[in-house]
């Protein structure tokens, strides 16, 4: 379970300091998908960034398990069991995706477990284990493989920053389609997923709306999701040919 | 038989891979000395009469063949230049793998200068890897500088692997080469250097014939005070096509310089070249933390693949 409390976040904009979260509490229970949207600018992916440790909050604490993790690095965040995916997946010269996929799952995978993970978001194995997470990988191909990397880690919680980013609509049918199984194999784990996709908010337990730095709105999502219907909180896939 | 001590065979496996004695043919050398040789029915090695060095003489036809001649040097304070030439033969298609290791625990500099010139016949396939190693806990200097010239006969291809990651002081290394028609040079170099070292490495690549292309890719790192410079020219007399990139991450205190350049002489010359440096991106540590590694595994891991 992930408790954040009283959380609070600022940046230095221009010499000003700039409140980007404001003293936002939110619980996520275990075995539940939890989607939070809201307005762009809304302190989503601050949000995802505090909740890994790539940033630190200004007040409150954060409690994974009952643990105080406030303090905590990103890498002993990591080691505990927290796992991030990357709205831009980034790009690493040379090293190759089953290197990547080892490092993920801590172990020496073999080379047919570490297919067994690009199987499940779609790739076929044997044409991606070997290449390198450069450049010549597409957008949808790169998003894909954080994914991959991301289920490699079998983690307590799994944190998605807007996964449909940069992908396109193909793409992004196939990536429900692996949110959905995820979701059906979750365990004892849980999930976040920072999106304002309908699609995504259609499969969740629980949806938390994110305005100016605060938690609007939380609930289920028969609750959550008729009073969010043809808002910018919850857009259809075609939103952005519009 | 080969003649080796404990450290030179250490120096033998960083530089060859190698475990044991080679199949095919080899040449061994050792502080200055020969320390074994073995040619085959195809390739026949020969001492040059003023001891300045081997001639490898390739047999057109040779397919499937590996020559090895590696170096070692182990004693402190040795100065040598060494001639090694090769004549490849035409349609042939062999593996040759040099490379020098320096053990210098002493207090005087040790220098290995070795100058290769290969001379690779029409329609010819060569491989060549090259890994330079230094280690040592002396005041003396391990300095290699290796001249490698290649003279290319139409339709022959030579691939070149280049590396050099650790413990050599000072190297500069030129590599020059001119190709005829059809011929194909591809060269992947590896370099990183840290401490005080200094690397230059400077390639002059002249596409003489017709439909003849390079490509020269070189990843290099600089890491505390050290210094590198690449260097690397491509001329195209000819219609052909030459690509080179120079591609560096910087980190502590060091310098890097590229000077990447293009000389075409004929109009349906086609040359690219491309240069970066730059430190390892915040987001590459962060990311592969977020894995679990610490932030200094996460740079390791980064700079293993990068010299990949």
């Amino acid at each position: 379970m992930l408790e954040l409390k009283n959380i609070s976040f600022t940046v230095d904009s221009e010499g000003a300091e700039k409140e980007i979260i404001r003293d936002l509490k939110l619980t996520v229970e275990d075995r539940k998908l939890v989607v939070i949207t809201g307005p762009n600018g809304g302190g989503k992916s601050s949000l995802a960034k505090l909740i890994a440790g790539v940033e630190k909050p200004s007040e409150g604490r954060i409690l994974l398990d009952g643990q105080d993790i406030t303090d905590l690095s990103i890498t002993e965040r990591a080691q505990m069991g927290i796992a991030f995916a990357f709205q831009q997946p980034v790009r690493f010269k040379g090293i190759q995706v089953i290197t990547l996929l080892r490092i993920a799952a801590g172990k020496q995978l073999s080379v047919s477990e570490a297919c067994s993970y690009l199987s499940e978001v779609g790739l076929c194995a044997r044409d991606y284990i070997h290449r390198e997470v450069n450049a010549s990988l597409s957008g949808g191909e790169l998003k894909r493989i954080e994914i991959a990397t991301v289920m490699a880690r079998q983690s307590r919680l799994t944190v998605f920053d807007e996964p449909e980013a940069g992908i396109d609509l193909w793409s992004f049918q196939n990536l429900i389609r692996i949110f959905e199984a995820m979701r059906s194999n979750i365990r004892d784990s849980s999930m976040i997923i920072i999106s304002h996709q309908e699609r995504i908010l259609n499969i969740a337990d629980e949806i938390a709306v994110l305005t100016d730095g605060r938690i609007e709105q939380f609930g289920s999502r028969d609750e959550m999701l008729p009073k969010l219907i043809g808002t910018d909180a919850a857009q259809d896939a075609c939103s952005r040919l519009k | 038989m080969v003649k080796l001590d404990e450290i030179q065979k250490r120096l033998i496996r960083e530089i060859a891979d190698l475990h044991e004695v080679p199949a095919g043919a080899y040449n061994f050398r050792a502080n200055s000395a020969l320390a074994g040789r073995n040619t085959t029915a195809n390739i026949d090695i020969v001492s040059k009469e003023n001891g300045s060095g081997i001639d490898i003489h390739i047999k057109p036809g040779t397919v499937h063949e590996s020559v090895h001649i590696p170096v070692v040097l182990s004693e402190s304070g040795l100065k040598e230049t060494v001639y090694n030439d090769f004549f490849v033969g035409e349609d042939s298609d062999v593996v040759i793998v040099a490379g020098c290791g320096i053990d210098n625990c002493g207090n005087q500099d040790s220098e290995h200068d070795g100058i290769h010139r290969f001379y690779v016949g029409k329609n010819a396939k060569v491989k060549y890897v090259e890994k330079h190693y230094g280690s040592g806990d002396g005041q003396g200097k391990r300095i290699l500088n290796p001249v490698t010239e290649v003279y290319m006969e139409e339709g022959s291809t030579m691939e070149m692997e280049m590396v050099q990651i650790k413990g050599v002081d000072s190297t500069e290394r030129t590599t020059i080469a001119e190709l005829n028609q059809n011929a194909r040079l591809v060269v992947r170099e590896r370099l990183m250097t840290h401490g005080t070292q200094r690397a230059l490495s400077v390639y002059k690549v002249v596409l003489q014939g017709e439909n003849s292309s390079a490509d020269i890719v070189s990843r290099s790192i600089a890491r505390d005070k050290s210094y590198q410079k690449l260097d690397a020219c491509i001329v195209g007399n000819a219609p052909c096509k030459g690509h080179t990139e120079c591609d560096s991450i910087i980190m502590d205190e060091g310098t890097i310089l590229a000077v990447p350049s293009l000389e075409a002489h004929h109009v349906d010359a086609s040359l690219v070249h491309e240069a970066a440096i730059g430190k390892i991106a915040g987001e590459q540590l962060i990311k592969l933390m977020t894995l679990g590694l610490t932030e200094k595994q996460a740079e390791e891991e980064i700079i293993n693949g990068f010299l990949a």
